[in-house]
């Protein structure tokens, strides 16, 4: 009797194997930067091109760090998640404009409303690139020293605001102050 | 009718387009440069559309890539190089041959592992079944049980 159920067993085993499989998302790949130093950057500023915005800007308290464009369908989707947390947090979000055209992206924000403390105007993705960036919209949390503590790809929404980036950016500043 | 062939051409001429947009147009300085771009490409795995490789890859992302890739190798950068400046980013999904590490241990020996199991258990089953036949009788204990069960009937004969 014992012995019948060992098949049964291995089926079920496999089977939970590939019911968690079909809940993975293969496009989530974890992030080569995660509690490495950010990857530093200089780019003119998207709404005035004669100033400049860099990584070291940064430097005193954690920020988030939000990939968009105006191309980006999913970027409308997470930007009132945005726009409540500019709103309700003094937590700078310096927007990473990727591979975008300056004009979309000034209508774009002009049109839905502006929650970056400044953007980054990146058209040939090549601070994307030293990001890792494959998939807009992306938003880093980078730590007071400059470190990246968390990574989330696609839109960002309430939940995982409050869930994961709201309580480590809490932590982070703590051991500053 | 004239509309709808020109309807189709437009279809087909995009198709066109399509298959053209990820070749470009390239010079090397050598045969050799040109070999380790290839090789580069068809080892690096394009992030947006996972089961291309880069030198297969339409995606906007891929054409990035690729020219970054094509300025290193101009600059004389060996592979080492240039696919640890790719790792650094975007970890070791972007190789299609990930490197042996404890993470990748599984991957690697896993397949190894499972014919291992199988092999263990098919030899048991061998070594099983050979002692089956070991424990059956020799030829002259059958013939001795023959002698029995015939004088075991001979017996009852005679009580009946």
């Amino acid at each position: 009797m014992a012995r019948s159920l060992i098949p049964l067993l291995i089926f079920i085993v496999l089977a939970g194997f590939l019911y968690v499989g079909l809940g993975l998302d293969p496009r989530k790949i974890p992030s080569a930067l995660i509690e490495k130093p950010a990857p530093e950057f200089t780019l003119p500023t998207l709404l005035d091109p004669s100033k400049q915005t860099s990584s070291g800007d940064f430097k005193s308290k954690a920020y988030l760090l939000s990939v968009w464009a105006s191309w980006c369908v999913s970027c409308r989707l997470e930007h009132p998640v945005l726009m409540d947390l500019a709103k309700n947090t003094d937590i700078p979000i310096v927007g990473l404009n990727y591979k975008d055209q300056r004009e979309d992206a000034v209508r774009w924000l002009n049109k839905y409303g502006n929650p970056y403390t400044v953007s980054g105007y990146d058209i040939k993705g090549r601070v994307g690139i030293d990001w890792g960036v494959y998939k807009v919209p992306e938003t880093f949390v980078v730590g007071p020293k400059g470190i990246i503590y968390y990574k989330h790809l696609g839109p960002l929404s309430n939940e995982i605001l409050e869930r994961d980036i709201l309580p480590l950016i809490k932590k982070l500043n703590k051991g500053v102050s | 009718m004239k509309i709808s062939r020109i309807l189709i051409g437009m279809v087909f001429g995009f198709f066109l387009l399509h298959v053209h947009a990820a070749i470009e147009p390239l010079s090397f300085k050598n045969q050799e440069q040109e070999n380790q771009y290839r090789r580069l490409l068809a080892e690096v795995r394009c992030l947006v559309c996972q089961n291309q490789s880069l030198a297969e890859s339409n995606a906007g992302l891929a054409g990035d890539l690729r020219k970054i890739i094509y300025e290193e190798v101009q600059k004389n950068a060996s592979d080492e190089e240039i696919v640890d400046f790719l790792v650094s980013r975007y970890g070791d999904f972007v190789l299609y041959r990930p490197p042996v590490k404890s993470s990748t241990y599984l991957l690697w020996y896993g397949p190894l592992a499972l014919i291992l199991v199988g092999v263990t258990v098919v030899v048991i089953m061998i070594r099983k079944r050979g002692k089956i036949e070991q424990n059956a009788l020799s030829e002259e204990e059958q013939k001795e049980i023959k002698g029995l069960l015939d004088k075991a009937k001979a017996s009852e004969g005679k009580e009946s």
